[in-house]
């Protein structure tokens, strides 16, 4: 074994001078494109926006440097407080979520089910409807007057009034959440099931001639060895819903008071709305630290396990 | 331990039959091959016997018991899959423990079984790797591992050498047989390889389209094939075939060749029929039939040659000694008597 590395290694040297020269010259060609717009779509409006954090800036007006003086404002700032508070309360119930109803659904999809490619697509729908246009429809669903879930559960008899969904600051934050849930399913059911039907049917057929009941090749079999694909999977849910906008922008902006602000709203509001770009920018920025923290944790979650690493000891 | 009856099963899948009346008596610790060509149902019908398809018809006992409609956990029975089917997040260690611990078996109890089987394999010290890391051969003892460590009822194997190289199939091939000689556990044992068939079988099982052709010991199913196409699966290289008719003092083929050997009951002069001769049963002699040759293959150990008979059928003959022939010669050969096999033109069955 230990021979092996060491030969390939003799080779490349060998052989390495000529071909890196044509090699180095060749990529840095192919990866200029590249290089450039992410300088300009992506460096530019992030180093922008940490910039403006730094100012007064306010719409129509260049802003001079002030130093932490929008992070300290934020910092005294309760509405800030309680974005943050939003925010994680938003990310983690509707992530968990949805990781729980889109792993049991992409397991449903995963049986034999009679018309099996017409549920697949069914379950994509929510995801390929545009947000705006979902977040309209949650509107009418949750509206005061004409909401269908009011007058279905009144028609039933299990409600005599009408539900408040978005007025009232608890009702407003499960609303939004389940708005969300709703969203996110999609993504995480059909990348969970993609993930499913990677797991060879012999692992099952072994397991259960071993002795495995249903709930032990799930717990066996299934979950270990869909695990890395969750933790995709659930980064990138975590991401998404963790700088979520359009739902809360359309449902409540922000309210009832303030209960459903969410960084990426207040951020919007203060910013764009209320002109203070130096705010809006701090703001943004402040959740820079979060999503860093999101990306750390899959990154050590996601890096390849043990028993995924071939050859070799 | 335990016998395994099959008894006129039946599968379908749809409405397509795949299986059509199978019966195969299996005694306690034989080491049954069930053998045809790709496609036959072979694996189908180990699959029946583990629980992992039903059964259309029929039923299958284990040790005496019908388990038609006992769930494959029950069944008490241990399987190693084609492609192995380790579980890739489990070390070898706990891929063999895995069945022990779904049992509930106590940590000592599993402990000393792993080791046990570990040693029997000479799997020790891969004991902490995972599947990955391991070569062909060594996967395939674990499967094997795994299957041990139960200590089951019955061994089911399907195909399990057919994704190693040639010269580690021969070597795993003897594993198998000296660990059945060890354990003495009933083995039913899948394969489309004739040749694994004949050297690690108590007793062979030759299917074809979905049925049984024939049910024998190896040899026997070498020096009698009840049909046609038992006398051309088993054997390498295949039986002869040469197509004609009984004469008045033997075989009357095509091109005018005679075969003379004394009468058979129920073989009457005129009667179309095949002959089956095998290549190493041929021999060198002035009074046989004329052949043309056409391509000869010293191995060192011996000298096969095909030829052309004067009706145009290709032979094929192994010498043991190293005769010189060139192309286009024609020499004669003949062979004993008792080792002429004689099959019904018509029906195919041995006469
Ligand atoms: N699940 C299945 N559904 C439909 N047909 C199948 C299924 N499994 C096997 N078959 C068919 O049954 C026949 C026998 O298959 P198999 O038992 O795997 O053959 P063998 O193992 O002898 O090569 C094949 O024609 C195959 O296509
Ligand atoms: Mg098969």
């Amino acid at each position: 074994m230990t021979s092996i590395p060491a030969a390939a290694e003799t080779r490349a040297t060998s052989s390495r001078a000529p071909l890196s020269e044509s090699k180095g010259f060749l990529s840095f060609w192919f990866m200029l494109p590249a290089a450039v717009l992410l300088l300009v779509f992506l460096t530019y409006p992030l180093g922008l926006g940490v910039w403006l954090g730094f100012t007064d800036a306010r719409i129509g007006r260049p802003g001079i440097f002030i130093g932490l003086e929008n992070y300290e404002y934020l910092w005294e700032d309760g509405v800030f407080w309680l974005s943050v508070f939003n925010t994680l309360l938003y990310t983690i119930s509707a992530s968990l979520l949805k990781f729980a109803l889109g792993l049991w659904l992409a397991l449903i999809l995963n049986e034999n089910l009679p018309i099996k490619s017409f549920f697949r697509a069914i379950v994509l729908l929510p995801w390929v409807v545009p947000t705006v246009l979902s977040a309209i429809a949650f509107w009418w669903i949750y509206d005061s007057q004409f909401s269908i879930i009011s007058w279905a559960l009144m028609e039933m008899g299990l409600i005599d009034h009408r539900i408040n969904f978005l007025g009232d600051p608890t009702n407003a934050r499960a609303s939004v959440i389940a708005a969300n849930v709703w969203r996110g399913i999609p993504f995480v059911a059909i990348t969970l099931l993609a993930g499913l039907q990677t797991i060879p049917q012999s692992l099952y057929e072994a397991a259960t001639l071993d002795g495995a009941g249903r709930w032990q090749l799930f717990r066996y079999v299934t979950l270990p060895l869909l695990t890395p694909i969750i933790a995709i999977t659930m980064t990138f849910s975590v991401l998404f819903t963790f700088t979520d906008f359009q739902l809360i922008y359309v449902l409540t902006r922000g309210g009832p008071v303030n209960a459903t602000h969410l960084m990426a709203t207040l951020s919007f509001q203060r910013g764009i709305s209320g002109g203070q770009l130096g705010e809006g920018a701090a703001i943004a920025v402040a959740m820079i630290p979060f999503l860093l923290a999101a990306i750390l944790f899959s990154y050590f979650g996601l890096q390849r396990r043990r028993w995924q690493q071939g050859g070799g000891d | 331990m335990a016998s395994v009856a099959i008894r006129d099963v039946y599968k379908s899948f749809g409405s397509v039959q795949i299986l059509h009346g199978v019966s195969v008596g299996i005694e306690d610790g034989e080491f049954v091959t069930l053998v045809g060509p790709s496609g036959c149902g072979k694996s189908t019908l180990l699959r029946m016997i583990a629980g992992l398809e039903g059964i259309s018809g029929g039923d299958i006992a284990i040790g005496g018991r019908v388990v038609n409609n006992v769930a494959p956990k029950e069944r008490d029975i241990a399987m190693v899959f084609q492609n192995y089917a380790l579980y890739p997040h489990m070390t070898v260690r706990e891929n063999m423990a895995f069945s022990l611990m779904l049992k509930g078996a106590p940590q000592e109890e599993r402990n000393t079984r792993v080791k046990r089987a570990a040693e029997i394999l000479s799997l020790s010290p891969l004991l902490d790797r995972y599947p990955r890391q391991l070569s062909g051969g060594q996967r395939q003892r674990v499967a094997m591992g795994r299957a041990i460590v139960r200590d089951p009822q019955v061994f089911l194997f399907d195909e399990p050498l057919s994704n190693l190289d040639a010269k580690l199939r021969v070597q795993m091939r003897a594993e198998i047989k000296e660990l059945h000689q060890r354990l003495k556990t009933t083995t039913i044992y899948v394969t489309h390889d004739q040749i694994e068939a004949m050297t690690m079988a108590d007793k062979i099982v030759v299917m074809h389209d979905g049925q049984v052709e024939q049910i024998g010991p190896p040899l026997e199913l070498y020096d009698r094939p009840d049909n046609l196409f038992v006398a051309t699966f088993i054997g390498s290289p295949a039986m002869n075939l040469l197509k004609g008719q009984i004469g008045t003092s033997g075989f009357e083929g095509a091109g005018g060749i005679s075969l003379p050997f004394p009468a058979r009951p129920g073989v009457a002069p005129g009667m179309p029929v095949v002959v089956g001769l095998r290549p190493e049963h041929l021999r060198l002699s002035d009074d046989g039939f004329p052949v043309k040759v056409v391509v000869v293959e010293p191995t060192g150990s011996e000298v096969q040659l095909i030829g052309r008979t004067p009706g145009g059928e290709e032979i094929a003959a192994n010498f043991r000694e190293r005769h010189a022939f060139r192309p286009d010669e024609t020499i004669r050969l003949s062979a004993d008597p008792g080792l002429i096999h004689l099959f019904d033109g018509q029906t195919g069955k041995r006469l």
